[in-house]
């Protein structure tokens, strides 16, 4: 659409605008509460510029923890969170893409099954499993290890779907040519399949880093030690300290902190994020 | 470089489809042979077969003196051109020339060379570098013979490869695919519905018709001679007008048609055998009615409908005005040596 009139103009950054303020003021405020001291939040007016505090709250989360809640020092959760993010991301692309291609570009006896299996699976999400899955991994040792923490949730087939979908786009004869080139299969994965789907790889790996680094319930069930806990369930048990006032400078530089991660992996993956949602290679 | 031979080259897929029906056919060393035949008449799945990209149901394809049937396209030594083109998207047009090469473990400076080479044959050198979805049409197309040449296969198999090009292109890739094939005499196959394109490029025509050989032969023997009515019908634009022959022996004065051979009971006629000034040689005249003439520059079509049968009929002319207006009585005159005898029932030559 092309169309040159100032109000429409003004009309529409308006309701822009509205809408950023509407998404980033509640961080502007958690940011701002976690540079106050302790009490500043809770005293009925919410200040709205910085505080002094920002080094302290920073350093005291980052450091040791607030032993009181029970939660350990946060780089530990951060790393937790981070290890168990990634793994989840990595590994459910390094799964779904092989068995894509497997499902797309052999012929084997019981393909279609194959197929449908791991189709299904994607009426089964680890919620909805969660009591087996827990007994599985609780029988196999792996409560209180990444293993426990990643494998169930690695283990589904939205990717593997979207893969699928994929492949079929690109056409059989690119296949062909590197046949006639002298490829094997896996050389053809290797030097054609996978570059020719680095933007739906990336734009996977976001998803799957934050469908990682967002989860609560499966870290609560299989982690007790804590060693193991991730920054949301962090969050949580900070909050939870139920007989004392919430700590929300404390909490709040948490949250500040939590998000860092997930944002520098958009933003690294922002290029070929957009690209890949948006644009198909010809 | 090697020959090709088909022997009893039968594909049936999946599903009970049965595309190619029982091929036999030798292609000699260093010969171009076109495959021309109508839209899923097997044409394809024949020229996959020789390339080792469909499997063969049944019978024996030799590439050189090996029996190739279960050998990967890789190990067969040929080179296809697509459709499509085919081409890497994500590597630079020196890579997709490359790639072959590289897997067949060839060494840098030797690739190098080879690359340097095809590009310059092609005139594609200014482009080595950069991806292909940054070439036009006509320019990948090139690339994509380049992919087929560096590698000096011993036979090209082309699937259609002018297709995607507008006219104009079409007709000049047309002649240098064929320079570069008299240059480098390798053998080729080549698949097109394009009769044009078959009778250019050939040295010799392969006729296919749901999935069998209606007639092989160099393009000039299958338009003076086609063997059946399918390859009268298909080779020649327009298309050869197909009278019967009892129609015509009401026609003629002197008993022209009895010497026909036996079995014969329609006859084929070129539109550009169909005079409008009698010819000196025995002949027949035909009374029709003009209804449409199409002037095409250098030539005229004249669609007429018979007098006392109106049977649709074309005539082609020369360029120039029509010879009398729409709708009026036009005679015309066929020598008796132009007529080409069938036989309706099997659609086949008499003699
Ligand atoms: N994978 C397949 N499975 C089943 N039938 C097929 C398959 N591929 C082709 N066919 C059938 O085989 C026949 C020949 O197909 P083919 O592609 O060789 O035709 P073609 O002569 O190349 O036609 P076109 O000029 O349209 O490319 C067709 O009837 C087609 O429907
Ligand atoms: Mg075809």
């Amino acid at each position: 659409m092309v169309e040159n009139r100032p109000f429409l103009n003004i009309l529409t950054h308006a309701v822009l605008i509205l809408g950023v303020l509407v998404v980033a003021f509640p961080v502007y405020v958690a940011f701002i509460a976690s540079t106050h001291e302790p009490g500043a939040f809770v005293r009925g007016v919410l200040p709205l510029t910085p505080g002094d505090n920002l080094w302290d709250t920073y350093s005291q989360m980052l450091g040791s923890g607030w032993q009181v809640a029970g939660a350990p020092p946060l780089w530990l959760m951060l790393s937790n969170s981070t290890i168990m993010a990634l793994t989840i991301a990595i590994g459910k692309i390094a799964i779904s893409i092989l068995s894509a291609f497997a499902i797309v570009y052999f012929r084997f006896r019981f393909r279609l099954l194959a197929f449908w299996i791991i189709f299904i699976t994607l009426m089964l999400p680890v919620e909805v499993r969660i009591i087996p899955t827990y007994a599985v991994v609780a029988n196999l040792g792996m409560l209180n290890s990444y293993a426990g923490l990643t494998l169930p949730l690695i283990a589904s087939a939205t990717a593997t779907f979207l893969f699928r979908q994929f492949f079929m786009t690109v056409p059989e004869e690119l296949m062909e040519a590197s046949r006639v080139d002298g490829a094997g299969p896996m050389k053809f994965f290797k030097d054609i399949l996978l570059p020719v789907s680095i933007t739906n790889i990336a734009a996977l790996f976001v998803i799957m880093f934050i469908y990682g680094w967002v989860q609560y319930l499966w870290p609560l069930l299989v982690t007790t030690d804590e060693d193991f806990y991730t920054v949301v369930l962090g969050i949580k048990r900070l909050m939870a300290s139920s007989d004392r006032v919430p700590a929300w400078n404390l909490i709040m530089a948490t949250v500040m902190l939590a998000m860092v991660p997930p944002v520098m992996v958009v933003l690294l993956m922002q290029k070929l994020f957009v690209k890949g949602l948006t644009e198909t290679e010809k | 470089m090697a020959s090709i031979t088909l022997e009893g080259i039968k594909k049936t897929y999946a599903g009970g489809v049965q595309a190619v029906k029982g091929i036999d056919l030798a292609i000699e060393d260093g010969e171009f042979v076109v495959l021309v035949g109508p839209s899923g008449c097997g044409k394809s799945t024949l020229l996959r077969m020789v390339a080792g990209l469909e499997t063969i149901s049944e019978g024996t394809l030799k590439i050189g003196d090996r029996v190739v049937n279960k050998l990967e396209p890789a190990e067969r030594d040929i080179a296809m051109v697509f459709q499509n083109y085919a081409l890497y998207p994500h590597m630079t047009v020196y890579n997709n020339l490359a790639y072959g090469l590289k897997n067949r473990g060839f060494k840098k400076p030797a690739i190098e060379e080879r690359v340097r080479k095809a590009a310059k044959m092609l005139e594609i050198e200014e482009y080595l570098q950069r991806k292909p979805r940054n070439l036009s049409g006509g320019q990948r197309q090139r690339v994509a013979m380049g992919r087929a040449l560096v590698r000096e296969p011993a036979a090209f198999l082309f699937d259609e490869p002018l297709s995607n090009l507008d006219a104009k292109l079409r007709v000049q890739m047309r002649v240098e695919i064929k320079q570069l094939q008299r240059r480098l005499k390798t053998t080729s196959l080549y698949v097109t519905h394009d009769q044009l394109e078959a009778m250019t490029l050939g040295d010799r025509l392969v006729v296919l018709n749901a999935g069998k050989i209606e007639q092989v032969g160099t393009p000039m023997e299958i338009f003076n001679r086609p063997a059946s009515m399918f390859v009268a019908g298909f080779i020649g634009s327009p298309a050869m007008n197909m009278l019967p022959v009892e129609y015509l022996a009401t026609r003629s004065a002197d008993n022209l048609l009895d010497d026909l051979p036996a079995g014969t009971d329609i006859v084929g006629i070129r539109p550009d055998d169909m005079h409008l000034s009698a010819p000196s040689a025995p002949h027949l005249v035909v009374d029709s009615t003009l209804e449409l003439f199409e002037a095409a520059g250098a030539e005229s079509h004249l669609y007429v409908r018979l007098a006392g049968s109106e049977q649709p009929t074309v005539i082609r002319t020369g360029g120039g005005e029509p010879p009398v207006n729409e709708g009026e009585t036009l005679r015309f005159y066929i020598a008796r040596s132009a007529l080409h005898p069938f036989n309706r029932e099997s659609g086949q030559r008499t003699g």
